[in-house]
């Protein structure tokens, strides 16, 4: 494709707090509350730590300018780097059909839900999808990714296919889970992801033991292949949880292939970070451990993606982990129950123009990656899988009697020795699923 | 799989220092129930120190099948070797580790300083600082840490220094460990055992004097076993191991000092059996861990009264064995549960819920259970033996039951 050099600017760091849209930050009601320095919402600054112990300053300094493609939307102006292009032709277009199948299934969701095809909790990604796009579309199948109960689009991501997810929050036996776990709980052994958890800071733990056992087979397996690196998803809200601290002492000692991505959406549930948090910055806690800290603008899935490539060949290469901040924001409520009425409707429509799609759209027309009629086709052929998912869904069988005992123990001896000698999974009542145990 | 030596050399320290009575005997003082001064010397626990001397005396007069012996079996004095219950543990968890390139364990204190009971001594210069890991203080965390890792392909062990401090972990154990086998719809096992000491000590306080085993009862998705003697101890941690299930392994702080000779043929015992300690024909009493002690302290007394008890020691506190526990049932028509548990939703009290459901018309009489008070474990020595069951208390039950 052609690279016109007079689209080129001259790369230059985008000062601190100077954005097109931070001006509008100042009236905003929320904002006078906020303590931290002005860098902190929307600054295309990552601060990095180089980890040598024990000094442990987080040493400001402008991107790089490759990295420098800002995508300001608002306005229309758009800073480019040198003569790179962020991304190919391909890469680009794997972006934005990973991001239009994360935006458009989960807005199928939300339509299914109101009509009564999922229940419970169901907990839609729209506005996020930059940050699973940008960071899982990076890994190989044998990594492993972690995420919370807003984890449909991190399987979609990973390459769990829609099918099995829809049917999942359908409750079908056909689903990721047999419809076992729903939407708070995707798992998938074949894409490596695991997890999925109700409770926030749960999935870190679990997820720094896969990491532990990535180090693992590499140092006393001695399997030379074990390059295998964890990311972690979770939230603001998770940031203040012990189980977070916990596990970035932990990894960073050890020096564990993960990395920690925060999705700071700046809310939970109800809760503003900036009311639930002494120190909103959460990027600053890794040099605290002695890990990278890194703050990226996670409406932005190129700079996410450059700043996952240099997390991902860290952990990679054996250099520990990092922990990533991304800016964003979930369009919607916290989940399909929450009325969503606290948020302040101009932040809403600060970060609406933020919408990373439109965004990568834009970057790719004006920089003639694609044009209209193939990003057009990539919303048909969706918009085709999504329907396909559902009808797949609708048809799917619900799970049997016989699946309730099944799976709550590997090996069914578990549910021990029954009043006749027998184990109760012997008993031919078991695998109806209405044995007494 | 693995061969079963369920019923042979069923051997109790009981008949085992009879052997030593006859040497040494010493008072086990306060200290000498510590690790420090396990090296070398032979301890033989006894509940009541106060009785000890009384108990020796009454050796030479009791009848010599007060303890089961299961006849003349290959572990006699010739074969075999002794042990304590702790270097038991050691031994099944090194046979495990040299077995399996995966089994690794993680815990506070478990590599440089080998353990604080001294379970995991040698390990970590024998396998590395990776493979036997000391965590950071942090156990939610860790133990988390140990699911993902199973969830990944390793066989970790996890180890709370007191099962008391396992209650940090009950996120991850309760959500993670049980639950996340069955919302994965089968994809992923969690072959992990988190094991610990717990139970009531020597005065250790109210915190460092906790069962959980009532706490973790509810949990599906997990077993729990008690181990009580060297020879169970050892077999269980290798069942432990070998499951695919995860496991929660119940040791207990005043019996890792027991000594006994245990087979050299490598042997695993079953995670869902329990063990008959004891025939008999009158009472049957299910006990578990160190009550198992107390309970055959008082089956001394109650053989010369005259009584014939039968003692099962449950070892499979989750799911219990219905088999056993219902043969004996059905022989004897009594039950006397006897647990360190605390009396309000206890081990007993789902017991005695389950005899009641399956052998209510076997039953000649109401299950007894007796449980520690529901009281948080006190300091003072005195207050400390109330709480628990004592023999006493098991004697004058049983009486009363076979009235």
């Amino acid at each position: 494709m052609p690279l016109s050099a007079t689209n080129f600017a001259q790369p230059r760091p985008v000062p601190v707090g100077i954005r097109s849209n931070e001006k509008s930050l100042s009236s905003d009601p929320f904002r006078f509350r906020f303590r931290g320095s002005p860098s902190f919402l929307g600054s295309p600054h990552s601060l990095r730590f180089n980890p040598t112990p024990p000094l442990k300053l987080a040493i400001p300094h402008c991107r790089r300018s490759a990295a420098a493609a800002v995508t300001d939307v608002s306005n229309g102006t758009m800073v480019k780097s040198s003569a790179n292009m962020l991304i190919t032709k391909e890469e680009g277009l794997e972006l934005y059909e990973d991001m239009i199948l994360g935006r458009f299934f989960e807005d199928m969701c939300a339509q299914m839900y109101y009509r009564g095809k999922m229940f419970g909790f169901v907990h839609l990604y729209n506005g996020q999808e930059a940050v699973s796009t940008g960071f899982i579309k990076l890994l190989k199948k044998e990594d492993t990714v972690v995420s919370t109960y807003r984890d449909h689009v991190h399987a979609l991501s990973k390459g769990v296919p829609a099918r099995a997810v829809m049917s999942e929050l359908f409750g079908k036996a056909t689903g990721c889970c047999r419809g076992q776990g729903g939407s708070m709980h995707m798992f998938s052994k074949e894409h490596n992801l695991i997890g999925g958890f109700a409770f926030i800071g749960e999935g870190i733990p679990v997820a720094t033991g896969a990491a532990f056992s990535s180090k693992y087979r590499r140092e006393v397996l001695k399997e030379a292949s074990a390059d295998h690196v964890t990311l972690a998803f979770f939230g603001d809200g998770t940031c203040n949880n012990g189980q977070f601290y916990e596990c970035l002492n932990m990894a960073a000692l050890w020096k564990l292939p993960i990395i920690f991505v925060v999705e700071n959406n700046l809310w939970a549930i109800g809760m503003s970070h900036l009311r639930a948090t002494s120190d909103p910055e959460i990027w600053k806690k890794g040099p605290a451990f002695g890990m990278a800290g890194v703050h990226v603008d996670g409406m932005d899935v190129l700079k996410v993606r450059e700043v996952a490539k240099e997390a991902i060949e860290r952990a990679r290469r054996g250099d520990g982990p990092t922990l990533v901040e991304c800016e964003t924001y979930r369009f919607r409520g916290h989940s399909l129950a929450d009325p969503d009425e606290l948020r302040d409707p101009a932040e809403k429509a600060r970060y609406a123009a933020r919408d990373p799609i439109s965004a990568l759209k834009k970057y790719m027309i004006e920089n003639k990656l694609a044009n209209e009629q193939e990003l057009k086709s990539i919303e048909k052929k969706i918009d085709e899988v999504l329907d396909d998912a559902v009808e797949f869904s609708d048809e799917s069988p619900l799970p049997p009697r016989s699946q309730l005992l099944e799976n709550v123990f590997a090996d069914s001896k578990g549910f021990g020795i029954g009043p006749d000698g027998k184990y109760r999974c012997e008993d031919p009542k078991f695998t109806q699923g209405t044995a007494h145990v | 799989m693995a061969t079963l030596f369920q019923g042979v050399g069923a051997v109790t320290p009981f008949s085992a220092s009879s052997s030593l009575d006859s040497n040494k005997l010493l008072l086990p003082s306060r200290k000498s129930l510590s690790i420090s001064d396990s090296r070398g010397s032979i301890f033989v626990y006894r509940s009541d120190a106060l009785n000890l001397k009384a108990a020796t005396r009454k050796q030479d007069l009791l009848i010599p099948n007060a303890v089961a012996t299961k006849g003349e079996t290959s572990t006699s004095a010739k074969s075999g070797h002794e042990l304590l219950l702790f270097e038991a543990l050691r031994e099944g968890l090194e046979e495990e580790m040299e077995r399996d390139p995966r089994v690794c364990v993680m815990g506070e204190d478990v590599g440089h300083y080998g353990g604080s009971y001294k379970v995991t001594k040698g390990l970590a210069e024998k396998y590395g600082d990776l493979r036997v890991l000391d965590t950071p203080i942090a156990e939610n965390s860790f133990t988390g840490m140990g699911i993902g890792a199973a969830m990944t392909g390793l066989r970790p062990i996890v180890e709370g220094m007191n099962m008391g401090f396992l209650l940090l972990a009950f996120n991850q154990i309760s959500n993670n460990c049980g639950m996340l086998h069955y919302t994965s719809g089968g994809q992923f096992t969690i072959p992990i055992v988190i094991r610990g000491p717990g139970g009531v000590g020597r005065q250790l306080g109210a915190e460092h004097s906790q069962r959980l085993e009532s706490y973790f009862q509810s949990i599906p998705g997990i077993q729990m076993v008690a181990c009580s003697t060297p020879y169970n101890a050892k077999g269980l941690m290798k069942a432990a191991i070998r499951s695919e299930n995860p496991v929660i392994l119940f040791e207990h702080v005043l019996l890792y000092n027991l000594k006994e000779r245990i087979p050299d043929e490598e042997y695993v015992l079953s995670l869902e059996e329990a063990e008959m300690v004891r025939p008999g024909e009158h009472v049957t009493i299910l006990t578990y861990s160190r009550m198992r002690y107390h309970v055959m302290q008082a089956a001394k007394t109650l053989v010369n009264k005259g009584y014939d008890p039968e003692v099962i020691d449950i070892r499979s506190l989750k799911p219990f064995d219905l088999y056993t526990i219902g043969c004996s049932v059905k022989k004897t028509h009594r039950v006397l549960i006897v647990e360190e548990c605390m009396r309000t939703g206890g081990i007993g009290a789902s017991l005695t819920a389950a005899i009641t459901e399956n052998f209510h018309d076997y039953l000649d009489a109401p299950i007894v259970c007796l449980s520690s008070q529901d009281v948080p474990t006190p300091y003072a020595g005195t207050l400390e033996e109330w709480t628990v069951v004592q023999p006493a208390q098991i004697v004058s039950a049983v009486e009363q039951l076979c009235q």
